[in-house]
């Protein structure tokens, strides 16, 4: 019966949190995960009650770098690979303001990969939250950071070479003290993790596992939108699980939970007592 | 303000914070560190943040970020650095983001020699991003003068909403010079505009007088888009055909119909000269006591220092060139700016004196070319 009572609420999401002015549809194909992990961060900040003035969401280039434009917070689609370093600093300049970063795997392990490890290290107060579909799907299925070994992509004729990044694993040895892992299949707990990680003191890392059916999934055989979601499901197990797995077990699953979740100081409070300290010796 | 010894870099810095400059991320390289190490140390003093960030393409980010917010910010480099940054300049230029990008020309291409003068920025200041765009860039020649086109580069980018470049050169950022620094009461600053219109009318790149869009920091109450695609009013984007060029064309014309406004020059002894000599940056000294060097030799030699050297003063070389027999157009570099001036007075009346070995050139040799046009004659 909460489910049901929750209903009427529900509906009013899209009117309180999608922009009215903005012409609809979106950009995104039928059966995509990435509008499943927008409907999270609108469920999340919603739960939590914050003022949308208070609330911006930046992206970077890729179809996950769309997302922004459709939400009424104060939203910025910057550059390729550089949304953190954008978000830096406007977080430093407006650090009561809750700064929430979408990438995607491309963007945020390839070409910003630098700015992802450096903001983790740095401990700065943002949410960042990587859509991993495993490839480049605005262009079409080029190979990225993330795509499995032996994957066929358009890059990758005769079969990936490379080993992907494991975006939980990376985020917590580059010193993040949150970080999770779902799947758009698991919907609640993904809003569960963007809730804790809106909430965190410090740079909170969320790898939201999706797919892309129309490229990737197509060349490779992997089924159709749907079959990915199943697969989702099927090949996924909680860090509980996976405790009790050998290597050998743990092979081609993916393992959702939190990473890690401890306490680091974030990089604006310091800098608040730098000026303290700057203004005293001045005087 | 008493006198005092003072850098380029230092001046440069100094002006930044007189501006209102409360934000500034950059990455280390020779020879714009001190205006990074200066920063560190007097932002927080001033309640200003300071940030080292990863390179120089999350610095520039990082500038844009904090303008989004509302600070004044602004970044500092070097032609490497300078090169890395292109595309988020031209992001700037096309969000319309206030913002101050510092270069420190040292002799390229490449890692060139980096604590060599050069003036071989020149072009890449003005295209170095990619598309058509806005540009202002202003170059200082002397201490004194980088304080006050600092604090120039910050105004005209929060007047127009633009990215400014300030393109000093290492003789410039290196030097330093007895310098008098204007009182702090008498230093005018401009605030960015803002709007007046309640939030659930506001459209942030709506077409207001003057062609500058009102835009808002993020946090106020205003919640809007801002993206590097092409966009419409309202910040999202378009690939109507007839919203993408008016705007293109829109965001060039708030800066060429202000001309007047952002054309900053020195002239004199135009009026009865037979030759002209036109510089910039470091070179304008040696260019400058060149001139007096000729006019003690009874030569009538014209002298224009160009300030904004982007847009180029067109029709102020134009006008001052009309009459004349002969350009001398000392640089840094194996000629840049001259492609403008010989564009608009004609090849056949143009000097070109270029060194770009990693020494000034000196008031001699454009002597020399001062002369030998006399010769010609």
């Amino acid at each position: 019966m909460g489910k049901v009572s929750k209903q009427p609420h529900e509906s009013r999401l899209h009117e309180r949190y999608l922009r009215h002015s903005k012409k609809f549809p979106n950009v995104w194909c039928a059966g995509c995960g990435i509008g499943i992990v927008l409907g999270a961060i609108i469920r999340a900040v919603d739960g939590l009650q914050l003022d949308k003035d208070d609330v911006a969401l930046l992206s970077g280039i890729g179809c996950t770098g769309r997302m922004p434009v459709y939400v009424d917070f104060n939203t910025l689609h910057t550059t390729h690979g550089r949304a953190l370093a954008f978000a830096t600093g406007l977080k430093m300049v407006r650090p009561e303001m809750k700064v929430i970063v979408v990438m995607g795997d491309g963007d945020a392990l390839a070409i910003g990969g630098n700015h992802f490890i450096h903001a983790a290290r740095r401990n700065i107060g943002l949410t960042a939250i990587v859509v991993n579909n495993s490839t480049y799907g605005m262009t079409g299925g080029q190979y990225s950071p993330t795509t499995p070994l032996g994957a066929l992509a358009t890059t990758a004729p005769y079969g990936h070479i490379e080993q992907p990044f494991p975006v939980a694993e990376l985020a917590v040895a580059a010193g993040a003290p949150f970080v999770a892992r779902g799947t758009v299949y698991h919907v609640q707990e993904l809003e569960k993790y963007i809730t804790q990680a809106i909430t965190k003191q410090g740079f909170a890392v969320v790898e939201a596992v999706s797919y892309c059916h129309t490229t990737l999934g197509r060349m490779n055989r992997w089924g159709t939108a749907p079959d990915m979601m199943r697969r989702l499901k099927e090949q996924s197990v909680t860090l509980k699980q996976a405790a009790g797995m050998s290597e050998e077990e743990k092979q081609g699953k993916i393992v959702r939970g939190v990473f890690v979740d401890r306490d680091i100081p974030e990089y604006t409070q310091l800098y608040d007592q730098i000026i303290v300290r700057a203004q005293r010796e001045a005087a | 303000m008493s006198a005092r010894l003072m850098q380029g870099d230092e001046a440069c810095a100094e002006g930044a914070l007189a501006a209102g400059c409360r934000f500034f991320a950059g990455y280390p390289i020779t020879p714009a560190t001190e205006i990074a190490e200066i920063m560190a140390r007097r932002l927080p003093q001033v309640g200003g943040k300071f940030i080292q960030m990863e390179d120089e393409i999350g610095s520039i980010a990082a500038v844009i970020g904090a303008s989004v917010g509302g600070a004044k910010a602004m970044t500092a480099t070097s032609g490497p650095g300078f090169s890395l940054m292109q595309e988020n300049i031209g992001y700037a230029a096309m969000a319309e983001i206030p913002c101050v990008i510092v270069d420190v020309q040292r002799l390229g291409p490449s890692t060139g020699r980096p604590t060599s003068p050069a003036q071989g920025d020149v072009m890449q200041a003005r295209w170095g991003t990619h598309g058509d765009h806005p540009m202002i860039a202003l170059s200082p020649s002397s201490v004194r003068e980088t304080f006050d086109l600092t604090v120039q580069a910050f105004n005209f980018a929060e007047q127009y909403h633009t990215p400014v470049i300030l393109l000093m050169d290492e003789v410039i950022g290196h030097m330093r010079e007895r310098v008098e620094l204007p009182d702090p009461a008498t230093i005018k600053r401009v605030e960015r505009a803002g709007t007046t219109v309640p939030p659930e009318w506001y459209k942030p790149y709506e077409n207001f007088p003057a062609d500058v869009p009102p835009l808002v920091p993020f946090g106020e109450g205003y919640r809007y888009h801002i993206t590097g695609l092409h966009h419409d009013e309202r910040g999202y984007p378009t690939e109507r055909p007839d919203e993408v060029q008016p705007w293109l064309e829109r965001i060039v014309r708030k800066i060429e119909r202000s001309l007047s406004d952002i054309l900053l020059y020195d002239q004199d002894g135009i009026e009865d000269a037979e030759t002209l000599v036109i510089a910039y940056g470091g070179t304008a000294r040696s260019a400058r006591h060149a001139v007096e060097l000729a006019r003690e030799r009874g030569r009538k030699v014209g002298f224009l220092k160009l300030k904004t050297i982007w847009p180029f003063a067109e029709e102020v070389v134009e006008h001052a060139a009309e009459r004349l027999h002969h350009v001398v157009v000392p640089e840094m570099n194996l000629g840049q700016l001259v492609l403008e001036v010989e564009r608009v007075v004609g090849r056949h009346k143009v000097r070109r004196v270029n060194r770009a070995d990693g020494e000034m050139i000196q008031p001699a040799e454009i002597l020399a070319a001062i002369e030998e046009w006399e010769w010609v004659r």
